[in-house]
């Protein structure tokens, strides 16, 4: 249990991660951009890869009659976000810690992982609704007007995750170092439940 | 995905490599698979970057041309010495100042010998230094940014074509003085030219940070003819070398009169001993005027500041600093081997190329062995000083550059051709015609102590049958030859814009990674900046009228300016306010009386509008920007002088 803990309480801090590195980062690349435009997602705010990316962005998209990318005081996400992530990473510790000193069982793992699993669902919801809105609620005086085939008007909605083509653009959409470090964060918390469990059921039998 | 595409066509050009040696050995070495083969060594496919850089004078043009190489393609004219209305150089309130002098403002130079900056004798990328022939100047450009940030005027000199040369470590670039002139100038008849003339040669320091620079000291010397120059290098770091003709001292018919003496000298010049005289107080302040103009990069702004006064100094006064080496016949080029000990003396009207030993010459200044002296400097023996003879390789021959491997390249002018031959045993090992009449030759770092080898361009001041004919004229041409073999092979003609003099080149990775690609707007300390388009606006002061313009995709800011009145001096201060590489955007409005500006991102320049008709003008932007660059336009509302229209501006909006 004593390891399981460990483990545990080492999966909770690397969500701390996210402090540092970008959870997420979209890269836009056209042929008249060999060097891609990019965006890295911070859990408490937007920062272009390159230093006047955003502003380039946001240059490009005014023809199209997108927004601006938010400014980090501008979405409630970006101050909540650092609050849910140090609270989680702490319950975590907290947990680990508790389960070292045999205070709860390895199942607390369990539920942390499903908690932070939750929450981490309700994220990736939000930040796609966000992006629907971000690539889709466009300025009705845009000077460009792109429609579907079937007459719609042409969403810009950057793929949540993997690759699509955008008019000129080739956009990628992946996690990034914070991102990884938290999916590896959270499955160490499985592996802290799984040895947990081993270890309580050959103390059992 | 990108490393994937690399990898293939890495394997491709393996693949194209093995096929084309297969094709030139089963048709064994016939002239069109060679020929197949030289175009492949000059192709750069697209997308492919050149492996150097080239920089060429314009010569007349007074700008420098920056080139690729093996491809010959043009990238760049740097506006140096002449207005270019291309970018506003020149023409904008921002750079006029580059071009002022003490005999006024001067819109045209004789640009001629282009240098890059060294470190310990290598080419470091940083600077490239060019001298300006007519109105003596020399300017100093960026490479960062690749534009003219410095140009300092040389008073007491006329025809500054010994320059502008740099020695091993960027102490100094020199300012030899072609003509000599009465110093300090005066009105005196012309015939009384020998012995009351002087020729300036003038070291100009370079700050080590800044590159700032200063004439620290002249040297008054006798009134030859100061044709080129070059600085030692290795073992004779510390002396700079000069060419003269005409130390005949005629005045007039020199195509006779200065070429009399069988052998005219080369100057050498012990720099470190003037420099320790001076920094110990030695030589004497003169009264002078000429001007220093430096562009400050956060201001975007050149000014020009008059000075008052040059250090001179009479070479007699510092005992053992300069002495006369004789050099048949009327010399012109004057080239240092990458190892310091060789110094070419071309004799332009001599069958032989004379070299001198900078060894030999030091033992003769040391055993004391001079055949006489002139105006109280020392001459040498001839024979004393003299290295080798390359026996009657050509006709007319110029100027030599070194590949660093014990191989000099000379070029013939009246001959027409390049000609190899070997440091040491003089011997010829080969010679290429050049079409026609060729000047100069660079190899990259070929004017430091370690050459970039492979390739050497010729050029050349004729070029008919080598082009399609373009009317009575046609632009010079260079010719690009791989030197890397024991032949020399002509791989390519290019066409050069005005005359390209000289030219300096090196290798790309040297200064592409520096290459700055936009100016940053939070840096922008323009006293007329607006930074957004919110600071746009529009103040009269009496009777000038000052703008505050933005530019950006696709707009200017404001669109509309109402109050502007016939007989205002109209200040267009345009700020660029993308933060993107390579997006600049023009400016324009009709009957502009200078030139429009190319405003890069991040800057501010200004042009002056004087409306002289009531109406409503249009201004626009002139360079391609977007999609709607079209539109990119506004107007202007001009008023009678003494009309009491308001000064109003808007965007977006009609203006009330």
């Amino acid at each position: 249990m004593k390891k399981a803990s460990i483990i545990m309480i080492i999966g909770s801090l690397l969500l701390l991660g996210l402090f540092k590195f970008p959870l997420w980062n979209i890269m836009l690349g056209a042929p008249q951009y060999p060097d891609p435009l990019g965006m890295n997602i911070y859990i408490d705010g937007i920062k272009g890869f390159s230093e006047f990316d955003l502003q380039n962005i946001d240059g490009l998209n005014h023809y199209i009659g997108m927004k601006t990318i938010p400014k980090a005081n501008e979405m409630w996400e970006f101050s909540l976000f650092p609050k849910v992530i140090f609270g989680m990473a702490m319950l975590g510790v907290i947990i680990g810690l508790l389960g070292y000193f045999n205070k709860v069982s390895y199942k607390y793992f369990l539920g942390w992982f499903l908690l932070m699993s939750v929450l981490g669902v309700l994220g990736m919801y939000d930040f796609n609704n966000w992006l629907t809105d971000y690539g889709g609620n466009l300025d009705p005086h845009a000077i460009i007007k792109v429609t579907n085939p079937d007459g719609t008007p042409m969403s810009y909605k950057p793929p949540l995750i993997g690759f699509k083509k955008l008019l000129n653009f080739d956009v990628t959409s992946l996690p990034h170092t914070g991102g990884y470090l938290m999916f590896i964060g959270m499955s160490l918390t499985i592996v802290a439940f799984w040895l947990g469990r081993k270890t309580s059921l050959t103390t059992k039998t | 995905m990108k490393n994937i595409l690399k990898s293939t066509l890495a394997i491709l050009g393996v693949l194209v490599t093995f096929s084309s040696c297969n094709n030139s050995s089963n048709s064994g070495q016939k002239s069109g698979a060679l020929a197949s083969n030289v175009a492949e060594r000059v192709y750069v496919a697209p997308g492919e970057y050149d492996s150097h850089y080239a920089f060429l004078s314009g010569g007349y043009s007074g700008n420098l041309t920056v080139y690729g190489l093996p491809s010959g393609r043009m990238f760049k004219e740097i506006p140096v010495f002449s207005q270019f209305p291309t970018s506003g150089y020149g023409y904008s309130e921002e750079t006029k100042p580059m071009l002022n002098t003490s005999h006024g403002f001067i819109p045209w130079g004789d640009a001629h010998h282009p240098d890059i900056s060294q470190t310990k004798g290598e080419i470091d990328g940083r600077f490239i230094f060019i001298n300006e022939n007519n109105t003596p100047r020399i300017a100093k450009i960026d490479l960062k940014t690749f534009e003219t940030t410095e140009i300092i005027e040389v008073p007491n000199s006329a025809g500054n074509h010994s320059s502008s040369f740099v020695t091993e470590n960027t102490e100094y670039v020199v300012a030899g003085t072609r003509f000599s002139v009465p110093i300090p100038q005066r009105d005196m008849p012309i015939k009384e030219y020998k012995g009351n003339f002087k020729g300036a040669l003038s070291f100009i320091s370079v700050a080590p940070e800044t590159g700032e620079m200063d004439i620290k000291f002249q040297v008054l010397m006798p009134g030859f003819n100061y044709d080129l120059s070059h600085p030692g290098r290795g073992k004779s770091h510390g002396w700079f070398f000069f060419t003269t003709y005409n130390t005949e001292e005629a005045s007039t018919l020199l195509e006779v009169n200065a070429s009399q003496n069988d052998k005219d000298f080369i100057a050498a010049i012990n720099w470190k001993k003037i420099e320790e005289y001076v920094n110990n107080g030695g030589g004497t302040m003169m009264p002078a005027n000429y001007a220093h103009n430096v562009y400050d990069e956060s201001t975007h702004t050149a000014t020009s500041t008059m000075k008052k006064e040059v250090r001179v100094v009479n070479p007699s006064e510092v005992p053992g600093a300069v002495y006369f080496l004789p050099t048949p016949k009327s010399p012109h080029g004057c080239d240092v081997d990458p190892s310091g000990e060789y110094i070419v003396g071309n004799g332009k009207l001599s069958a032989n190329l004379t070299v001198h030993s900078f060894t030999k010459m030091l033992d003769a200044i040391e055993n004391k062995k001079f055949a006489g002296e002139a105006y109280g400097i020392p001459i040498l023996n001839f024979e004393d000083v003299l290295a080798g003879v390359v026996e009657q390789p050509g006709l007319g021959p110029l100027h030599t550059e070194f590949d660093g491997k014990g191989n000099a390249y000379t070029t013939f002018f009246i001959s027409s051709e390049v000609v190899k031959w070997k440091l040491g045993t003089w011997e010829v090992i080969d010679r290429k015609p050049t079409y026609y009449s060729v000047g100069h030759l660079t190899i990259p770092g070929g004017n430091s102590g370690k050459p970039q080898g492979k390739y050497m361009f010729a050029m050349n001041k004729i070029t008919k049958d080598r082009y399609l004919p373009t009317g009575p004229e046609m632009e010079h041409s260079a010719q690009l030859y791989d030197i890397s073999g024991d032949k020399m092979e002509l791989l390519l003609d290019f066409p050069t814009h005005g005359e390209p003099h000289y030219a300096a080149a090196m290798e790309a990775s040297l200064i592409k990674e520096r290459s700055q690609k936009i100016y940053k707007l939070a840096d922008n300390k323009h006293p007329y900046a607006a930074k957004s388009d919110a600071d746009t606006k529009v103040v009269r002061k009496g009777k000038d009228v000052h703008i505050y313009l933005t530019t950006i995709r696709s707009h200017f800011s404001p669109d509309n300016i109402e109050g502007v009145k016939v007989g205002d001096k109209v200040y267009f201060h345009v700020t660029n306010l993308e933060q993107d590489f390579d997006v600049p955007h023009g400016f324009a409005v009709i009957g502009q009386n200078n030139s429009e500006l190319l405003v890069m991102p991040g800057q501010t320049k200004t042009s002056v509008w004087e409306p002289k008709q009531v109406g409503v003008w249009p201004f626009y932007c002139t360079d391609f920007c977007s999609a709607l660059h079209q539109e990119m336009q506004g107007y202007i509302r001009v008023s009678a002088a003494n009309s009491d229209t308001p000064i109003k501006w808007s965007l977006g909006e009609d203006i009330e």
